[in-house]
């Protein structure tokens, strides 16, 4: 009797099992599918819809129909259920509220925190497992941790640890509380940590197990989290999209080697897609600067900026407000190019205000948007969206290119590297071959900028001497205001 | 080189899903918009939030105090990764639906 109870007892618990491993099959479809229709503008919003119906489908499965087989050979179910849901929940209304909360200028900030929050889950996952594991070795009598499970452990907590602190210290520096920190040194030195990291993930391997010593894990640990800090330190603000997207592809990794390790088939899927997705990203990224990925993570730009120096003495023409605000009235067409600036300032609003003023006027205001103007690509469509601009108002970079000679005054707001004539001109410049908006073919240029300082590329800018461009000084948003008034008294 | 071979055979399943998610993965999304790699980004990561069912079987397994409260904070931070991920994508693609009305 008690046999034949066992052995339904045993079909019971397998159909669980498959109809687990047919809801993970489905979930990676629905990542599959949600991922590809996040690449076209007109589906994206269902693709992520589809991704987190694939997300909801793992986990409630997850809590209901997963087992693992114990060493004695029975199956054990999920426990501490109640525990679960409420982490589940706590973890649900702080993510809802804070996402929901965030303003749309900080949300790439907000993409880094997230991301760092999936890298420390994985290496929290490794540092519970690797004892359990040498526990298991040391019983068995193993020689050394020589196994893929160890591997995908090790590796996993590696690389959660690395994805949490670089996402933390990205978030810092996008939140601007965190400066850079620019020194050839650290270039040796992370190079160095690197290699100390992978040497200590091999020695750990061919340690003989034994049950109870974990200082290993913690040290790892402890290596991974400096170099995830030191890795993205001397990294400058405005790469930091291409950063994040690069931890990013480290956390799906991590995430996959959790799935190695449970052999579990959602987790390997997601993960290694987010990996591959996130690299090949990464690189569109660096490709719509014109630079190499390794360029971006060294942080050398600008090291050559001398080669293009400044030959006699030039001076900048300022324009006063009220005779922007007269050049401005009376044109036909007014094109504006943000770029960092417009975010930092949180000018977006006034600059549909500036438009529709000038609109009532009879002026045909468009906004000019370089691919990577603002801190991550299509930011400024993103910034300028949200202060209701209108889609069709926003003019690609060759479209503004193409009619730039009949536009009558072009505002540049707090954009620099994207309008500088050095990427078409001067061969010698490090942002030579750079596609950028050609602002000085315009009749008039204004140029909104808080003082001389140079853009991130760290180059002098030749636009700012050009004889019909005009500076305007100070904050985007006061400048804006000022002006604005201007226009109104005329 | 034999602990090699091994290595394959033992794992060759997943090795096989790691090398073609790899090629679904740079394949799904090579022909992305520029204004779209930032919600993308953003569906990736909410979509690496797949570890948070490793946080669940760890805490499901738990046995003393110190692995539940660090499964626990595990469960936490990963719900954060997923629901946080998905819902600042979809506010910023929310953006997007006036661009659908007018084409």
């Amino acid at each position: 009797m008690e046999t034949i109870q066992m052995l339904t007892k045993t079909i019971e618990y397998s159909e669980y099992i498959s109809i687990l491993e047919i809801s993970y099959i489905l979930a990676s479809v629905l990542f599959v599918m949600g991922l590809k229709k996040l690449s076209h503008p007109d589906t994206a919003r269902n693709g992520n819809l589809w991704a987190a119906a694939g997300m909801a489908l793992a986990i409630l499965f997850t809590i209901l129909f997963h087992k693992t087989r114990m060493e004695d050979g029975t199956l054990k179910g999920i426990h501490n259920i109640g525990w679960i849901v409420v982490a589940l929940i706590i973890g649900s209304v702080t993510g809802w509220l804070a996402a929901k909360k965030v303003k749309m200028t900080a949300m790439p900030q907000m993409v880094s925190l997230f991301n760092g929050m999936g890298g420390a889950c994985a290496a929290l996952i490794s540092m519970m497992e690797f004892p359990k594991m040498q526990n298991m070795l040391a019983n068995s009598q193993a020689a050394t941790m020589l196994n893929g499970e160890a591997l995908a452990i090790l590796l996993g907590l590696m690389i959660g640890g690395v994805s949490f602190a670089g996402s933390m210290i990205a978030f810092g520096k996008l939140d601007e509380r965190i400066g850079d920190i620019k020194s050839p040194l650290l270039r040796y030195f992370n190079l160095t940590l690197l290699v100390i990291l992978l040497a200590f993930v091999v020695f750990i391997m061919f340690k003989v197990p034994v049950a109870g010593e974990n200082w290993m894990i913690y040290v790892l640990a402890g290596l991974a989290l400096v170099y995830g800090v030191s890795f993205v330190m001397p990294i400058g603000g405005a790469d930091m999209p291409v950063v994040i997207s690069l931890l990013n592809s480290f956390t799906g990794v991590a995430a996959a080697m959790g799935g190695f390790l449970y052999n579990n088939q959602a987790m390997l899927t997601g993960g290694i897609l987010v990996g591959s997705s996130g690299t090949i990203l990464t690189i569109l990224m660096c490709k719509a600067m014109n630079r190499s990925l390794l360029n971006v993570i060294i942080g050398a730009f600008g090291g050559s900026a001398a080669a293009g120096a400044v030959s006699g003495d030039k001076t900048v023409k300022e324009i006063s407000l009220s005779d922007a605000a007269v050049l401005l009235s009376y044109s036909q067409k007014v094109l504006v190019v943000p770029g960092y600036g417009l975010a930092v300032a949180q000018a977006q609003h006034l600059c549909h205000e500036l438009e529709n003023m000038l609109a009532s006027k009879g002026v045909e205001l468009k906004y000019g948007i370089h691919p990577v103007a603002g801190r991550m690509p299509g930011h400024m469509n993103v910034l300028l969206a949200e202060a209701d601009v209108a889609y069709e108002k926003l003019q690609e970079m060759e479209d503004a290119n193409n009619e730039m000679n009949n536009t009558d005054v072009v505002i540049v707001v707090g954009a620099n590297d994207v309008v500088n004539p050095a990427a078409e001109e001067d061969p010698s410049s490090p942002i030579y071959g750079m596609p950028v908006i050609k602002v000085w073919e315009a009749k008039n240029t204004i140029i909104m900028k808080r003082s001389m300082a140079k853009g991130y590329a760290a180059i002098e800018n030749n636009l700012f001497f050009m004889p019909k461009s005009r500076m305007l000084f100070g904050d985007a948003k006061a400048t804006l205001q000022k002006l604005l008034a201007e226009i109104k008294n005329l | 080189m034999n602990d090699i071979l091994k290595f394959i055979l033992e794992y060759r399943e997943a090795i096989f899903i790691i090398i073609l998610s790899i090629f679904l993965g740079i394949e799904v999304i090579s022909h992305v918009p520029s204004v779209l790699h930032t919600p993308l980004m953003s569906g990736a990561n909410a979509i690496h939030g797949v570890v948070i069912i490793g946080a669940i079987i760890v805490m499901g397994h738990a046995g003393n105090v110190l692995s539940m409260i660090l499964g626990f904070i595990a469960v936490v931070l990963g719900t954060l990764n997923v629901v946080g991920g998905f819902v600042v994508t979809d506010r910023m693609l929310e953006m997007f639906k006036k661009k659908k009305k007018q084409q």
